[in-house]
């Protein structure tokens, strides 16, 4: 898969910032999450239950500056939705990177993703992440559902279900992505892009170079 | 490469500070010094030594004569002892209109007074209750002694109709052992408020024995240590019944027959007029009863909707070392050794078996059951039919979550097995105990023939007895509200929140650990470990194509 290569700027230093916070805490939020649902033991409940509700608002902290970087810099267009060789994407995953096909999509300073990323992102910051947010808070401010009012309304059973039912989306991303990491110009090239800010891209530039 | 360092430092820095480290709350406890018990701060403030009084100095004959004498000076005392269940051993409530009391529940131990009163007058406030004539309107029948000795030599011995003993006295009869002649002139002079000892006089001794009945409530509660109990700790707080059980006028709040399954008063405040139970956990430490200074201690305190601070606070009881009495099975008493009755021990020595009363076992240590309560209560009284297909509830304590009345409380499940007469489906009540030094053939003590106690039993309660009978599987609940530990050895976490935790069998709440919904983790793990999969071999075929190519 790795031809002769050049080197592009793609991410930049507050993106890799965001990426790699919000990947830790991702995952610290799996392991914990999962705990106090009984799925195994580590932290033991009570500090399973602290360690989630700080993380948790330590992330909240981090999306609101993500989201006014994206907005600030015009960078959410990144994630407008394209169906746009959508099908050349699929294709390329089920078929082509078995023979070394040429990817058919390749990263630009402006493009920095592919359509299937474009998609899978844009699923998991409206939909995943509102849902996993709103059950979130909703389970956090128990304690003040009476005071509110809310009690009425909803029932801690189904907050923890979309909660959980959140979490398996995210957990199933967190594996398909971080696999997906390696189908790129070498398999640790989308990797080193994420640390450095550099990616490793094919050298050739016909109409279609291969990226992931 | 350089900037990534300094933003990965960054971050550190910044979840440092975003993960404030759980507070090790190392620091000793700060040694504190023992105050006096609520006895003595009493006598301090109290403005009358009562051996100066001269109505006291004499020789008092009997009890009713030294209650003459109190009456002398607490003119109203009488009055206000006679309106109290204490006094009248019967209570209506008037919420079900059940009339209860100690003259007319039936219980799964030593089952009712009835015919049995000269024996379990020990316990009541009274002298001369020898049976159901006893005068309840006579002001000099009143035992003041009982309550308000300080000096620990005045008893009440079962069998005496309510006295104690005013000469020397073989007691237990034929055990060899001899209880001496009270003093009662030293016993009068000495009175004060009543204490741990006083109140546990009966209150420990419940059941026929030390620690037999309630299970938070034994004889190692006369004076506790910190770990036994946090308020009643000789070395600290020092509480006695009545700190808590705030009396009035001799009407002591907190009850059994009207618990309140739910305070949500909070704190009572002087100057306030408060018509709520006194004695509840709330009365004193509100409804936000942990230090707000994290986000744990919120989260505890937003458990207080739906728990009563008894849960986590009294992890288990029998907690003194006095092993309380769990299950009491009447079916097999009367069982003779050689014509004689007997007694088998368990191997830590308490009574598994006694001809007199039938199977036992003894728990030390105990783990709760846990239930929704609100505060009202139902009892199965004599003449109610009982479930002959399955269990008898001898009181059934009402709550759910959904009544928004309720809290879930720690509790004693006592289970027995009793007689009940077999045409009218009532429990019936057995003649055990007599009189001291008397003899009685109808009396199941003395002669271990049922026939004749439940008829004696029957008559002396008023109810019908066909002559048939069997025996019936009961069970009697006692919410668990004494031994409450210091705080380090409340529930943890885990205990509940977790698939086999305590709280397994309590309904109507979801508990994150303990419940989960079934189809969402099936299908949640089986979505994981697809793509798992999925991965997994899409890679494989990836090396595989690339090695086969290369």
């Amino acid at each position: 898969m790795s031809g002769p290569s050049t080197k592009i700027y793609v991410f930049k230093v507050f993106e890799r910032f965001w990426h790699w916070s919000q990947a830790a805490l991702i995952i610290f939020l799996l392991m914990t999450g999962f705990e106090i649902h009984g799925a195994y033991e580590n932290f033991g409940f009570k500090d399973a239950v602290h360690h989630h509700i700080v993380a948790a608002w330590t992330l909240v902290g981090l999306w609101v500056f993500a989201i006014f970087w994206h907005l600030t810099t015009g960078e959410w267009k990144q994630y407008i939705p394209t169906l746009k060789k959508v099908d050349a994407m699929i294709k390329f995953y089920l078929t082509g990177i078995f023979t070394n096909a040429p990817h058919p999509f390749r990263a630009t300073r402006l493009k920095k993703h592919n359509p299937l990323q474009r998609l899978a992102y844009l699923g998991v910051m409206l939909f995943i992440g509102p849902l996993i947010w709103f059950s979130g808070w909703f389970y956090i401010f128990y304690g003040n559902w009476k005071d509110w009012g809310w009690d009425k309304y909803l029932s801690l059973e189904w907050v923890a279900f979309f909660h959980t039912m959140a979490a398996f989306m995210m957990l199933v991303f967190l594996i398909a992505h971080l696999y997906l990491t390696t189908a790129g110009h070498t398999p640790t090239s989308h990797i080193k892009a994420m640390i450095t800010g550099w990616e490793e891209v094919d050298a050739e530039e016909p109409t279609e170079a291969k990226q992931g | 490469m350089k900037k990534f360092s300094q933003l990965m430092a960054v971050l550190t820095v910044a979840c440092a500070f975003a993960l404030p480290a759980a507070r090790a709350n190392n620091a000793p406890a700060v040694e504190k010094k023992a105050q006096p018990s609520s006895v003595e701060q009493q006598a301090a403030r109290t403005t009358a030594d009562h051996s100066k009084f001269k109505e006291l100095q004499k020789d008092f004959k009997d009890g009713p004569e030294v209650t003459r004498a109190c009456l002398s000076c607490h003119t109203e005392a009488g009055k206000q002892v006679m309106k109290t269940k204490h006094w009248t051993w019967e209570w209506r409530n008037p919420e079900n209109n059940q009339l209860l009391g100690k003259k007319h529940v039936i219980n799964n131990f030593c089952t009712a007074t009835a015919s049995n009163e000269a024996f379990c007058s020990a316990c009541h406030i009274g002298y001369g209750m020898r049976d159901k004539n006893f005068d309840f309107t006579n002001q000099e029948n009143i035992d003041c002694l009982a309550c308000h000795d300080t000096t620990g030599d005045y008893k009440k011995l079962p069998g005496l109709a309510g006295h104690p003993a005013y000469k020397q006295m073989e007691f237990p009869p034929k055990s060899g052992k001899l209880v001496p002649a009270v003093d009662l002139q030293e016993v009068a002079q000495s009175v004060g408020a009543t204490s741990r000892a006083t109140c546990g006089a009966c209150h420990f001794l419940g059941g026929g024995g030390d620690a037999v009945k309630h299970g938070d409530l034994d004889t190692s509660m006369r004076n506790p240590k910190r770990y036994l109990d946090v308020h009643m700790d000789v070395n600290g707080l020092n509480f006695s019944c009545g700190t808590c059980h705030a009396t009035k006028g001799h009407n002591i709040p907190g009850s059994r027959y009207t618990p309140t399954g739910r305070d949500d008063v909070a704190q009572h405040i002087r100057g306030k007029v408060d018509t709520s139970n006194p004695t509840t956990c709330q009365s004193c430490h509100g409804l936000k009863p942990h230090k707000e200074d994290s986000i744990l201690t919120t989260k505890l305190n937003e458990h207080t909707d739906k728990l009563a601070c008894q849960t986590c606070h009294i992890p288990q009881y029998a907690r003194g070392g006095k092993p309380t009495k769990m299950v009491w099975d009447w079916s097999t008493a009367g069982k003779l050794k050689d014509g004689k009755p007997f007694k088998i021990m368990d191997s830590a020595g308490h009574e598994a078996y006694s001809t007199i009363k039938g199977n036992f076992v003894y728990e030390s240590d105990v783990v709760p059951e846990y239930q929704w309560i609100n505060g009202k209560v139902k009892y199965t009284l004599l003449g109610d039919p009982v479930n002959t297909n399955g269990v008898t509830e001898i009181n059934h304590y009402y709550g759910s979550a959904e009544d928004g009345l309720s809290r879930i409380w720690p509790v004693k499940v006592f289970r027995g097995k009793q007689p009940y007469d077999l045409e009218t489906k009532s429990l019936l009540v057995p003649h055990t105990a007599v009189g001291y030094g008397e003899k009685d053939d109808t009396a199941f003590w003395q002669n271990f023939k049922w026939d004749a106690a439940l008829k004696a039993g029957a008559e002396a309660s008023g109810q019908p007895f066909g002559g048939k009978f069997d025996f019936v599987a009961t069970t009697m609940t006692w919410p668990i509200t004494h031994m409450v530990a210091p705080k380090e050895d409340a529930l943890t976490c885990t205990q509940c929140h977790s698939k086999s935790g305590r709280l397994q069998g309590v309904k109507g709440i979801y508990m994150p650990g303990r419940d989960a919904n079934q189809w969402l983790d099936l299908i949640g793990w089986l979505a994981t470990l697809g793509t798992l999969i999925g991965v997994i071999g899409h890679g494989a075929l990836r090396i595989y194509m690339a090695r086969k190519a290369g």
